[in-house]
């Protein structure tokens, strides 16, 4: 979804003050959270966080113990059967009922009464936009995992709705399947124009649904911003280590010509194309993905690369498919994401001294909020 | 043997030939049991959908005491109700003692705690996320109690079974306020008491044969019903 779409739209859904306690535990404790309209918003947060309990008070679908939620800054209730009806959510396990495809999208049309031409050309229309033309007559229990997430998000598209809910809808795939799914439901969702709200424990999978994201821990949103930003610039350490990343470095910028702005973090300057004011304090991080290592006193390729560092490896952690390395220089920190191969050629182990190679546009920088408070 | 090999044919004599009151206490036994099925469905459904959805304070205390009146003994029951009707009863004004309605009344009492309480066990396993599914597909309160009982339904359909077994064999409650008047309150419970008492065992086991061939018959085309299938699969 484009930025210009999200930043011309007014708030289509907000919650204010919202307080949920189940036997006087607090689990959701937010002041305030807003979606625009037409944007996808996702909660990021491990399990446990508050994620789906926020999700279902901004879904009218369970009552807060305190605050209340607003569309089109209007408040409205659980109770509220025609807010309801303007929302519409895919879960973790589609519950698809038994059927055809066909009955099972047009579920919601039939509570809502919708005549049966009517039913047939939505659901006709809603199938082909989720992959599945052609599909009604099949029986839903015969269907795949991933093709049972796609008849639910139909069943849920196919009522046009103003809000759209997605819990976890990927978790039970299988790593491949929820890469191409995750990639085809951010198209999906793009195509549609609908403000929503997706709920996710994986960043991978934010990062390429959401225009926003709010991260969430023990039942408070601790970060909330643009997606390369909240995944790019971690407030802190435990935002850091959610992330994969290192904690941001706090920076002043002490120079800014041709778009590029040179940015002092204790010992350690590094350059941004960025743009903040010459004196402004700043964090600024970079993407371990993002940055390339080379051996010590190497002659470094011809690159567009500006940022070139001496360091030395203070942690060296397998990831995954690759090598999580952790970097040091002058005190600050950041890491590099390398193959298992070169982690091997380059030899890398605590000690180890390296050089980090990463563009100027791969480095985020914002304003550093608490020190300016 | 001899005694069990005349009952059967007793009873089959009895069954094929329609003799005497055969069909008519056949048809009240079902009458009885049947309208009495049926009034504690419509009782006892709601009560166990309603266990079995909220979380309320007290939710426990409630179904201890469903699942407790699950067991009351018929003969208590019947003493109860016939108190009741009696004339000197707070309902005693009705006239309604020794008729089919009394034993209809008596029987509605042991048989919807039955519903409820199995229905409580059947509603509560449905799973939370498919309400908030219905729910979140834009589907009322009343929508979603039906299609969260048709999700539910072979557990709806055990708990009414259990309500009618365990009336259809009763036979405390029903001989108390009924009086097993010839013609009149006569079920075949209540005839198999009579004959045994009597010293008609082969009359009295021929009661008892129909007895279990009914219960069986009503119970397969119950059991049918219950696994016609079920309202979601993934």
């Amino acid at each position: 979804m484009s930025a210009s779409l999200v930043e011309r739209a007014a708030p289509a859904v907000r919650a204010e003050n919202v307080r949920v306690a189940y036997r006087g535990r607090t689990v959701v404790d937010v002041p305030a959270v807003e979606l625009a309209s037409g944007e996808t918003y996702a909660l990021l947060g491990a399990s446990g966080a508050g994620k789906s309990t926020l999700l279902r008070v901004l879904g009218l679908l369970e009552r807060p113990t305190a605050g209340r939620v607003l569309f089109d800054g209007s408040p409205v209730a659980a109770g509220d059967l025609v807010a309801r009806r303007r929302i519409a959510a895919v879960f973790q396990k589609p519950y698809l009922l038994r059927g055809t495809v066909a009955d099972n999208v047009a579920y919601g049309l039939r509570l809502r009464s919708v005549n049966t031409q009517e039913r047939a050309a939505r659901v006709t229309a809603v199938l082909e936009r989720v992959g599945l033309a052609g599909w009604q007559d099949r029986s839903a229990l015969t269907l795949s995992g991933g093709e049972g997430q796609r008849v639910a998000l139909a069943r849920a598209l196919v009522l046009e709705p103003s809000f759209l809910l997605l819990d976890e809808p990927l978790s039970y795939m299988d790593p491949l399947l929820k890469r191409s799914l995750s990639r085809e439901f951010a198209a999906i969702l793009e195509g549609e124009h609908i403000t929503s709200l997706y709920v996710t424990h994986d960043q991978d999978e934010a990062a390429v649904v959401a225009d926003r994201i709010g991260i969430m821990r023990d039942g408070h949103i601790v970060s909330e911003g643009e997606t390369d930003t909240v995944l790019g610039l971690p407030a802190d350490e435990w935002q850091a280590a959610f992330v994969g990343m290192e904690p941001s470095l706090r920076g002043r910028v002490v120079a800014c010509s041709e778009g590029l702005a040179e940015v002092e973090c204790g010992g350690v300057t590094i350059f941004s194309t960025a743009q903040q004011p010459i004196g402004t304090r700043v964090l600024v991080a970079v993407r371990p993905e993002d940055v390339t290592l080379y051996e010590a006193g190497a002659v470094l390729p011809l690159s567009s690369a500006r940022n070139h560092l001496d360091v030395t490896v203070s942690e060296v952690r397998p990831q995954g498919g690759s090598v999580h390395v952790t970097l040091e220089r002058a005190g600050a920190r950041f890491a590099a994401a390398v193959s298992r191969a070169a982690a091997a050629e380059l030899e890398l182990k605590p000690g180890t001294c390296a050089i980090a190679v990463f563009k100027a546009t791969a480095v985020r920088m914002r304003t550093d909020d608490r020190r300016l408070a | 043997m001899h005694v069990y090999t005349q009952a059967i044919i007793e009873a089959f004599s009895l069954i094929f030939s329609g003799s005497g009151d055969v069909w008519p206490v056949i048809g009240l036994s079902l009458a009885v049991s049947g309208t009495a099925t049926l009034i504690a469905t419509a009782i006892g459904l709601p009560i166990g959908y309603f266990l079995g959805m909220s979380r309320f304070a007290g939710r426990g205390s409630l179904i201890l005491l469903v699942n407790t009146a699950m067991g009351w003994p018929p003969v208590v029951i019947g003493l109860f109700v016939y108190m009741a009707l009696s004339r000197t009863g707070p309902l005693g004004d009705l006239g309604l003692l020794f008729t089919p309605q009394a034993m209809v009344i008596a029987q509605v009492i042991l048989a919807a705690p039955l519903v409820a309480g199995v229905t409580t066990a059947a509603i509560a396993s449905v799973p939370r996320d498919l309400r908030l599914q219905l729910r979140a597909l834009g589907a009322s309160r009343l929508q979603e109690a039906f299609e969260v009982i048709k999700e539910s339904r072979r557990g709806v359909m055990a708990a009414v079974i259990a309500g009618f077994g365990g009336i259809i064999s009763e036979v405390g409650a029903v001989s108390i306020v009924g009086g097993n008047i010839q013609g009149s309150t006569r079920v075949m419970t209540t005839a198999i008491v009579f004959n045994v008492n009597r010293g008609e065992f082969g009359l009295a086991m021929a009661w008892g044969m129909v007895l279990l061939g009914i219960a069986l018959v009503a119970n397969a085309a119950l059991t049918m019903l219950q696994q016609a299938g079920s309202v979601y699969e993934r």
